[in-house]
Formats: C-alpha cells, sequence, structure tokens
C-alpha cells in the first residue's frame, strides 16, 4: 500500500481536473458528489497505508515518481512516515466532511461547481505540502495551497472585501515566503541538496551554529506567514470573507497548520538551533495571548474563530519551540476536529440567520437548532480544556512539557494559563450571545436547523472531538508511540512532561482556570446583553488597529516610493536624460541641417560612417 | 549533418514571406490563414532539429559553414546548442501564435505579414549565427520590421516610441559593430587574418585591460536590448504603443537577444572582464528586479504594467546569468523560454482586452471576471505564471537562478528574493482592479468572452506553462551541458572557479 501512496493525492487530482474542465457539465449536485468522493477515498488509501506505523511499527518510505529539476538532484517524491500519515489523515478526514457539508452550504450558488473545483485543488495542494519528501515538494505545496486559499477567499469575487482579502492573504504569505525561499537557498548551499534524509542526516555535521540558527529563523519567518502568527497574521481575519467551509477546512484545521507542520519536520534543524526554538516558542505563546485578547471583543462570530485559530495555532508553535513536537501535533489534530466544527456550526447558524454573522443579532438559537448547538457545546467545552475533551489532553500536554522546561520557560507557561482562561471566557461569549438568552433576530428572520447533509458532518466531528484526546493520554500515549520514528530518524529529541504528580497538578489548574473563563462568561452574558463600547472595546474590536499601523507605516510609503519612482524618477529623470540626449542631438543637427535628410536614415549613415572611421583607426594603429 | 537544415529554418519564414508578397489582391482573405498555416513549416524544422538533438552533447550541432568573403574570413557559419535550442524553437512557437492573434489588422496586411515573416528570419539567424559578422547581420534585420511593426500599426504614440526604439539600440548596435571590428582586426594581428568566426575568435589572447573595453562596447548593446536598468526607458514607451504581436514578440523573443548576447559572446570572449565585472552587471540586474516590480505597481496603464514588469523578470535572467555558476545559467536559459511564454501571453490576453474596449487603462476596467469568466481565468492562470507560482514554469527559472546566484552573490540574491512579493503586488492588485467587484463602467457590461480563435491562440501557452513547471527536465537536461561548457572555458582561462556547495555553509557561522 505505501507504495502506491501516490493515489492518495491522484484521486482528489482527477476530482480537481475533471470538475476543472468538466465542472458547469457536471453541475449541482454532482460536482459535489464527485469532489467529496475522490477526497474519501484518498481517506480510506490513506488510512489503510497509516496502519503500518500503528504502535511504532513500519519504516519510512519513500516513493520517487520522476526527477524534477536533476541538477538540483530534485524529484518529484513523496514520504510516507507517521507524520505525514497523521497530517494526510486530518487533511483528507476533515476534508471529506467539509467536502460534504459544503454539497449543502453551497446549494443554490451560481458557481457550485467552480467551488469544488478550488476545494479539490486544495486537497492536492496541501496533500503534495505534508507528503514530499524534501523542501522543494514542500514548497510547491505550500504556495499551491496559499493559490487555493486565495481562490477560495475571493471566490464570492463580486464583492469587494472578498477580493481584497484574497490579495491580502496571498501577499502577506508571499512576506513569509521570502523568507522560506532565502532558507532553501542556504539549506541548498550547504548540503547541495533539499531532501529530508540528505538535509536532516547531514545537518549536525554540515550546519555551524550561526547557520543552523539562519536557516530556522528564516524557515519561521515562512512559517509564520502561513500559520497566522505574528506579526503576519493580520491576513487570516479577513480570510473570513472566503464561504465558511473555507474557513472551517483552510484556515483552522488544515493549511494555516503547515507552519506548525514544517518545524515539526525540522526538528533535526531546529535541534541545532536553541535560539531559535526559543523564539519559535516566545512567538507562539505571545500570539497566542495576543489574538486571545482581541478574540474576546469580536462582533462577528467567525472573526472571533478566526482569533480564536491564532491564538491556538500560537500553543502549537510554543509547543514545536519547546520540542514538544509530538504535543505540537496532537493539538494540531484535535484542534482540526474542534475548531472544524466551531467554524461548520457557525456556518449552520450563518445559514440558518440569513446570512447574518453578527452575533448582537442572534441569541436563543438553541432549541432552534438542537444539533448545531449540542455538537457546538462539545467543542465550545473541548477548546476551553475540560476534560475529558480532545483539547483538554493536547492542550494540557503542550502546558506541561513547557512547564517541565524550567526557567524562563515558566514565563511561557503562565502565557499559555492565561489563554487558557481567556480562550474559555471568549468562547463562552460566543455561545452566549448566539445561542442563550432573548432573541434579537432581525425581522423576517426564521432560523432553522441545517439540513442532514450539513449536521452530519457536524455530528461526525462532534464525536472526535470528544474522544480525539484518548488517543494520547499520559497512561496510554498511543498517539506519542505513533509518531516518535519520525523523530528518532534522524536522533530528534522530544520534551516530555514531567514525570509524577505534577502534571495531574497543572492539569487541575488549568482545569480550574478555564471553568473560571467560563463562569465569568456566563455570569457577563448569561442575562441581558452587556453593552461593549467605549474607546477599550473599540480597540479590541479592531484588533488594536494593527492594520491600519502597517498601512500608514508600510503599504503606503511603499506605495509612494513606487510613485516616486516611476512618475518622477523614471519618467523624468531617466527618460529625461534620453530625450534631453536626443534633443541635444537634434539641436546639433539643426546646425548641420543641410546635410541631414531624415532622423533615421541619417542615423544608418552615422553608424556607417563611424563603423569606418572606427576600422580605418584600427588599421592604422594595427591592432590593440 | 549532412543536410543544410539550420539554413532552411532560418530562410523559411523569407521564402514564405515572398509566397506572401507574390499573392495577388483578391486573394487577401486568405493571406493571414495561409501564413499561419505556413509559419507551421519552421515550427515543424524547430521540431525535427530538437527532436534531432543530441541531449548529452554541450556543443554545437548541425553546424554549417561556408565562406562568403574568404579574404575576411566572414562565413555562414551557424549552429545549434543547448542554449541556442529553445530560443529557436520558442520563436517559431511564437511566430504562429502572433499572426493569429493579429487577424484584426486591415491596413497593409501584406506588409504586416512580411514584416512579421523577415523578423523570424531575422531572429532565428542571431540565435543560430557562429560568425559574428552575420550575427551583426541579422541583429540588425531585426531592428527594421520591429521599427515599422511599432511606427505603422502602432497606437497613438507609435512615432516617438518607434524613434525612441530605434535610436536606442542603433547606438548599442554602433558599439557592438566597432566592437566585432575590433576583433576581427586582431585576429589579424594574432592570427595573420581577419577573422569573424566565433571559434578562432575564442582562441584570441585579449589582455585585460582590453577586455575590459571590448566588454563594455558588447555589454551596452546587449544591456540595450534586454533592457538593463538604466538603460530601459525604451521598452515601456515600444510595448505600450506596439501593436499585440510587436509586443509578443518584443518580450518573447527580441529581449532575449540581449541576455543571448551577454551569455554567448560576453561570458565566452572576455571571460577575465566578465568574472571582474560581474558583480556590477548583477548588481544592476537585481536593482532592475526591484525597480522594474516597484514602478510596475503604480502603473496606471496595463500595458506599461506588464512592460515593466519585463524589467523585473530580465533582470532574472541577468543574475543568472552573472552568477556564472551552472544553476544560475542553466535557470537563466530556462527563464529567457518562461518569460517569452508567460508574458508573451499576458500581451496576448492585453491585446484581446484592448480589441475590445480600445483602453489600456486599468481604471477603465472592474468586474470582468463576471462578464468574461473565461478571459478571466487565463489572465489570472498567466499572472500566477508570471508571479512565478510552483507547478507553472516560472518558478523553474526563478529558483534556479536564486539557488545559483546565491552561491556567488548571497546578499544580492536575498534582495532579489524581495522581488516575489512585488510580482505579488502588482500582478494582483492589477486583477483585483480590473476583474473583481462589481460592473461599475457600462462599456465593460456586454462584452463577450473569448471566442474560438483567441482560446485556441491561448491554450498552446497554457499548455507549455504548465507542461515546463511540472516537467523540465527535458529541458534541463539539454541547456546544462551547453552552459558548463560556458562555466568549463570560464575556469580553463581565468582563475575563476565556480563556487561549489558547501562552499559557504560557513556564511552566517562565520560571525558566530
Amino acid at each position: 500500500m505505501t507504495d502506491v501512496i501516490w493515489l492518495v493525492v491522484l484521486f482528489p487530482l482527477i476530482g480537481f481536473l475533471a470538475l476543472l474542465f468538466f465542472g458547469k457539465r457536471i453541475g449541482e449536485p454532482r460536482a459535489g458528489y464527485l469532489g467529496s468522493a475522490t477526497v474519501i477515498v484518498a481517506f480510506v488509501l490513506a488510512l489503510i497505508a497509516a496502519f503500518d506505523f500503528i504502535g511504532g511499527e513500519g519504516e519510512a518510505h519513500t516513493v520517487v515518481l520522476f526527477e524534477w529539476m536533476p541538477s538540483l538532484g530534485l524529484d518529484v517524491a513523496f514520504l510516507w512516515d507517521p507524520l505525514s500519515a497523521a497530517m494526510t489523515l486530518v487533511v483528507t478526514g476533515v476534508g471529506a466532511l467539509i467536502h460534504v457539508y459544503s454539497i449543502g452550504y453551497m446549494h443554490g450558488d451560481p458557481r457550485f461547481g467552480r467551488f469544488f473545483t478550488y476545494l479539490n485543488l486544495f486537497i492536492v495542494s496541501m496533500l503534495l505540502l505534508v507528503l514530499g519528501d524534501n523542501f522543494g515538494v514542500l514548497f510547491v505545496g505550500w504556495e499551491l495551497v496559499g493559490l487555493s486559499s486565495y481562490l477560495l477567499i475571493s471566490f464570492w469575487f463580486t464583492k469587494p472585501s472578498a477580493a481584497a482579502a484574497g490579495k491580502k492573504a496571498f501577499v502577506v504569505n508571499r512576506v513569509g515566503d521570502v523568507g522560506f525561499l532565502v532558507a532553501l537557498m542556504l539549506i541548498f548551499s550547504s548540503f547541495g541538496s533539499l531532501a529530508y534524509g540528505e538535509v536532516f542526516e547531514h545537518a549536525p555535521e554540515v550546519l555551524s551554529g550561526g547557520m543552523a540558527t539562519a536557516v530556522t529563523l528564516l524557515l519561521l519567518i515562512g512559517a509564520a506567514g502561513k500559520s497566522a502568527q505574528l506579526p503576519l497574521y493580520v491576513w487570516l481575519p479577513d480570510a473570513m470573507e472566503g464561504p465558511t467551509p473555507v474557513s472551517a477546512l483552510i484556515h483552522a484545521a488544515t493549511m494555516v497548520t503547515a507552519g506548525v507542520y514544517l518545524v515539526a519536520r525540522s526538528g533535526a534543524l531546529f535541534e541545532l538551533a536553541p535560539t531559535s526554538a526559543a523564539i519559535v516558542a516566545t512567538v507562539g505563546a505571545l500570539t497566542a495571548l495576543f489574538a486571545a485578547t482581541i478574540a474576546v471583543g469580536q462582533k462577528d462570530i467567525k472573526r472571533v474563530l478566526a482569533y480564536s485559530t491564532i491564538s491556538q495555532l500560537g500553543y502549537m508553535f510554543m509547543a514545536v519551540g519547546a520540542a514538544a513536537y509530538v504535543a505540537g501535533v496532537f493539538h494540531l489534530v484535535t484542534h482540526a476536529f474542534f475548531k472544524a466544527l466551531l467554524f461548520l456550526g457557525a456556518g449552520s447558524v450563518i445559514h440558518a440567520m440569513a446570512d447574518e454573522q453578527d452575533m448582537r443579532k442572534m441569541g436563543g438559537l438553541r432549541s432552534k437548532m438542537p444539533i448545531t448547538f449540542a455538537t457546538m457545546a462539545i467543542a465550545w467545552l473541548a477548546i476551553s480544556g475540560i476534560p475529558p475533551l480532545a483539547g483538554f489532553w493536547s492542550k494540557d500536554e503542550i502546558l506541561a512539557v513547557v512547564f517541565n522546561r524550567g526557567g524562563a520557560w515558566i514565563a511561557l507557561w503562565v502565557i499559555g494559563l492565561i489563554t487558557a482562561g481567556l480562550t474559555a471566557f471568549y468562547m463562552t461569549r460566543l455561545m452566549y450571545m448566539t445561542f442563550f438568552g432573548a432573541p434579537r433576530w432581525a425581522d423576517g428572520v426564521e432560523p432553522h436547523e441545517s439540513p442532514a447533509l450539513m449536521t452530519m458532518p457536524l455530528v461526525a466531528l462532534g464525536v472526535a472531538s470528544a474522544f480525539a484526546g484518548f488517543i494520547n493520554t499520559p497512561w496510554r500515549l498511543g498517539f506519542e508511540h505513533f509518531l516518535e520514528p519520525t523523530f528518532e530518524r534522524f536522533e530528534v529529541h522530544l520534551a516530555h512532561p514531567p514525570d509524577g504528580i505534577t502534571p495531574w497538578i497543572l492539569a487541575i489548574v488549568s482545569v480550574l482556570v478555564a471553568l473560571a473563563g467560563i463562569a465569568i462568561g456566563r455570569r457577563r452574558y448569561g442575562g441581558a446583553m452587556p453593552a461593549e463600547t467605549g474607546l477599550w472595546w473599540d480597540r479590541v474590536e479592531n484588533g488594536y488597529y494593527v492594520d491600519d499601523v502597517y498601512g500608514t507605516t508600510l503599504v503606503l510609503p511603499g506605495k509612494r516610493a513606487s510613485q516616486v519612482m516611476a512618475f518622477a524618477f523614471d519618467a523624468k529623470i531617466i527618460d529625461g536624460i534620453v530625450n534631453g540626449t536626443g534633443t541635444a542631438v537634434r539641436a546639433f543637427s539643426k546646425a548641420l541641417r543641410p546635410l541631414q535628410t531624415g532622423l533615421v536614415r541619417s542615423y544608418g549613415v552615422g553608424i556607417l560612417a563611424g563603423a569606418v572611421g572606427l576600422l580605418i583607426w584600427f588599421l592604422s594603429r594595427g591592432g590593440v | 549533418m549532412d543536410f543544410p537544415v539550420i539554413a532552411l529554418l532560418v530562410l523559411l519564414p523569407s521564402g514564405i514571406a515572398v509566397v506572401i508578397a507574390a499573392l495577388p489582391q483578391r486573394t487577401r482573405s486568405l493571406w493571414f490563414p495561409l501564413a499561419i498555416a505556413l509559419s507551421a513549416l519552421p515550427l515543424a524544422v524547430a521540431g525535427y532539429i530538437m527532436w534531432e538533438f543530441d541531449a548529452v552533447d554541450g556543443g554545437f550541432q548541425f553546424t554549417q559553414d561556408i565562406s562568403w568573403f574568404g579574404p575576411w574570413d566572414i562565413a555562414w557559419n551557424v549552429g545549434i546548442d543547448g542554449i541556442s535550442l529553445f530560443l529557436v524553437v520558442l520563436t517559431t512557437i511564437l511566430f504562429p501564435i502572433s499572426l493569429a492573434a493579429s487577424m484584426n489588422i486591415t491596413e497593409k496586411v501584406k506588409l504586416y505579414i512580411v514584416s512579421l515573416l523577415i523578423l523570424e528570419t531575422g531572429l532565428l539567424g542571431v540565435f543560430v549565427s557562429l560568425d559574428l559578422l552575420l550575427f551583426f547581420v541579422f541583429f540588425e534585420i531585426v531592428l527594421v520590421p520591429m521599427y515599422f511593426l511599432i511606427g505603422l500599426w502602432g497606437s497613438k504614440n507609435r512615432v516617438y516610441a518607434a524613434v525612441k526604439f530605434f535610436l536606442y539600440t542603433a547606438f548599442g548596435s554602433a558599439l557592438l559593430l566597432s566592437g566585432i571590428i575590433g576583433l576581427a582586426v586582431m585576429a589579424r594581428d594574432q592570427l595573420g587574418g581577419f577573422s569573424f568566426d566565433f571559434n578562432t575568435l575564442l582562441t584570441l589572447e585579449i589582455s585585460s585591460s582590453a577586455q575590459l573595453w571590448f566588454f563594455l562596447a558588447f555589454a551596452i548593446a546587449f544591456a540595450i536590448k534586454v533592457p538593463l536598468f538604466p538603460l530601459h526607458t525604451w521598452l515601456p514607451d515600444a510595448h505600450t504603443e506596439a501593436p499585440t504581436a510587436g509586443s509578443v514578440l518584443l518580450a518573447g523573443v527580441l529581449l532575449k537577444l540581449g541576455t543571448y548576447g551577454l551569455l554567448r559572446f560576453n561570458l565566452t570572449l572576455f571571460p577575465d572582464a566578465s568574472v571582474r565585472l560581474a558583480p556590477w552587471l548583477a548588481t544592476l540586474a537585481v536593482i532592475g528586479i526591484i525597480y522594474g516590480a516597484a514602478v510596475a505597481i503604480v502603473q496606471p496603464d496595463v500595458k506599461r504594467l506588464v512592460a515593466y514588469s519585463s524589467v523585473s523578470h530580465l533582470g532574472f535572467i541577468v543574475l543568472g546569468i552573472f552568477a556564472m555558476t551552472t544553476q544560475g545559467l542553466q535557470g537563466g536559459v530556462i527563464q529567457m523560454i518562461n518569460h517569452g511564454l508567460t508574458t508573451g501571453a499576458l500581451f496576448l490576453l492585453v491585446g484581446m482586452i484592448y480589441e475590445r474596449r480600445h483602453t489600456r487603462l486599468i481604471s477603465d476596467y472592474g468586474g470582468l471576471a463576471k462578464v468574461m469568466p473565461i478571459y478571466a481565468g487565463f489572465f489570472l492562470f498567466t499572472a500566477f505564471a508570471s508571479i512565478g507560482l510552483p507547478g507553472l514554469n516560472g518558478f523553474i527559472g526563478e529558483f534556479k537562478v536564486l539557488l545559483g546566484a546565491y552561491l556567488r552573490f548571497p546578499v544580492l540574491a536575498i534582495i532579489a528574493a524581495l522581488g516575489v512579493v512585488l510580482a505579488a503586488v502588482y500582478l494582483l492588485w492589477a486583477y483585483e482592479r480590473m476583474f473583481t467587484g462589481p460592473v461599475t463602467n457600462e462599456a465593460n457590461a456586454g462584452l463577450r468572452d473569448l471566442n474560438g480563435r483567441e482560446i485556441a491562440v491561448l491554450v498552446p501557452m497554457a499548455v507549455l506553462i504548465v507542461f515546463l513547471g511540472i516537467y523540465p527536465k527535458p529541458a534541463l537536461d539539454r541547456i546544462e551541458p551547453a552552459v558548463d561548457r560556458i562555466l568549463d572555458r570560464i575556469e580553463a582561462v581565468t582563475d575563476y572557479e565556480v563556487p561549489e556547495y558547501g562552499s559557504t555553509a560557513d556564511i552566517a557561522g562565520g560571525g558566530e
């Protein structure tokens, strides 16, 4: 099965090509069935292939498809190891559910077929990213998910804000990509190869400490762009302009975790650069806290979840920065479930509310949408870290490992803990504003539960959000044993939680913090809606105006500089010199008017005369 | 090679021109279809050459050397290696496409077709010439039809643009010719007779200081063609005013005369000067990359925007050439092809919308994706190829150039990498303004989408863009021996050593 792992990519690719060329003819809803079927097949194939690794068995397996750039030694090759298997399962599993959900959600959209074309393109790209056996194929996937993200964010392109958001996402990601590209230059110039095996195996001999730090920090820049970390997170809240299934799949469950995957995959390099690793963790912790505070003040249900995603990705960065790769990927998996669920639930709500996203106009939906409410409630408690739901296990493992590193890491643990409290609080706020209290619906809105195509994926994700944590509990580290070989292969050391009773104490502390967050939220939002206006709320709601700051400090000066270059320097100075020379020549030749017969022809004569003159000069000098 | 296949290739377009010219006026409606059909012949010959080409041989193949003027050793001396091979193929591909894209031309149709075909002979001649005087003759032949294309069938400011184009390049030609004559004279002094033969001239021993002057004479001529910053200002005018086919061929092939010349002649004839001056040229190239992109961002005219993007992209090619590493050179050559395809396609697309609306101003458009979805799809696809999206062709060249340039000029390579952000900014912003949002201008509401002919023109370009992005190996395999041969020569006659991978591993470490 592992030899044909490329089939996992092939099926969604076939779906993409079929939909690209015949999407209109295939039509609604068959385009949706086709797209979904290919991803489901991919999931099943991946699942069968992943059985090899259960219990830490099985060897990492490379499948070379063809040579891509031979003189770089760069092949289109796939790597099937526990890490890529885990990622593939998340991508195809959550991807399949979201495909199915989209059949209901996109019902009636005139570009229904095109939507599934892009969705399948995304799956293919993401699979290239996680399955590639070298940084080259990874980078291809990396850029192509950026493309799919661009296409899907601006799917409703007649809305200017959607079009602008798509462009912003791509451009901000490209800023991160420069870091990635330069990292690739450094890696290639050092190793003469971009293949994982080659690079990771020889990294300890080849890379000096400084070089390792440089490469890893550059990789971090790329990762921060894709995973929406400080200071490159600004594109993700705007990305909510895309249809909600897109937000769930790309901007919550899968694509945005690519940065976490990149760091985990490059563990062998970060191992050589402890400073970079610490910076990764710090960026993660600060992002987690920063985004959580902004989430508190959002009124748009999707924007709460967007900032929440940024914050949760911060946790994952904290984990991989602390060398807790398993914990980081574990949280990636559980987060994929509960955050996809939250987004799909939000989509269900938005659908029911006739495209209303402002939570101030919701309320009291609990009885109208029981399935949506019940499943979202699971996700709410899961992300808040309430045992025994999925988020509890993964988040607490991260916090415990960070705590166990001691020293300055304790500060990161404190930040993580505060963020956990804030998370519980803003999620409680979201749930109460949406589902509890008196209805504040606009006139004519009659909420209803969504169709089965949409609620079935909710239920499936609800089950996963409830039980996924059990794949890695302190008494049964199944996921850890599963992933370990990936890191053992290149002797990457994994950080672990403390032994003995400490983790339990830590867990009790964080559960208490979460409960406190929920309690405060309930108290504040359980009754009538608080006003939430004023300077402070304004600042928070607008994300501390970071976009405006970027606008005035980067975008505007950049545009000005371009204008000066284009309309002053290029048009006036450079071309001015050119035209000035022309004028001077013309003035000169005016004096010689009798000799001049026509501009072009005279020039030809001039060339000839000059050439003959030169020839004579050379001949007379007898060589140079 | 017994059969003079290159002679056939070069002369075929002119032969077709004669046939078309001889047709009577009443067959007018057949001129374009016939020209398009016949222009498939050079393409077929180029295809045959590619088929027969020996991939592992880095030298010249299909060579033919017939003396023209014995006393001065001027000869019909031609050949094709891995560098010229793909430029020849690209040229023969772009001509049928350009002709097919020109069927809206109604004035002086015959002259137009004949001009294009003579242009093809000139361009093919440049790429196959191994005699410097022959090269120069073809180099100049190219100027004339292009001058007429811009001057006769161009838009409003065509005369200004045509004269500017002509004077700029003629100035370079004067330098080039004096350089060539200087070399021939030097051959007489050293070898006892004039020679313009490329291989003979390679055996000359040219002092360092003389190399410097020769290098500059050649390099300025070629840098104008590229165009290299700050010699680029003819390009936006020429591109903007030229008819669509003129722009396609300018961007697709004509600009490559410059980069081809730098690679073929400057690097090999004046290796010492090349090594010494490489940092300067690489610096200008990187300035061009950033500058061209920055200036492109704010252009109100979409055709000028694409023109400035060429300045940026050609900067990558020049950077690759003067990085003087296998990857850099290989990337530079493949980038010549890639840029020809993507920018050629962009100009075709701009031409198609211009035909409908007779405006090039971005602000006159908006919401086109709703009205013309197929057109929008092609435009966005091509834009992403130009942005350098992996999986499409543009990435291969840029990536190789950057990796190759890093070995020799790490700082310049890093600055050049910033160009990838700017490319996304100018193209996606232009796309946003032209294609997204609601249709605000009534004049755009009724535009018809692409017709079959237009799609047929674009599809071959799109197929090649995808193919070279996913499977560039056949091209790269043939380019590599040829560029390695150039590097071997430079290493043999100078003390330059091509940087090896791993040798720069301590750049960052040194600071610790």
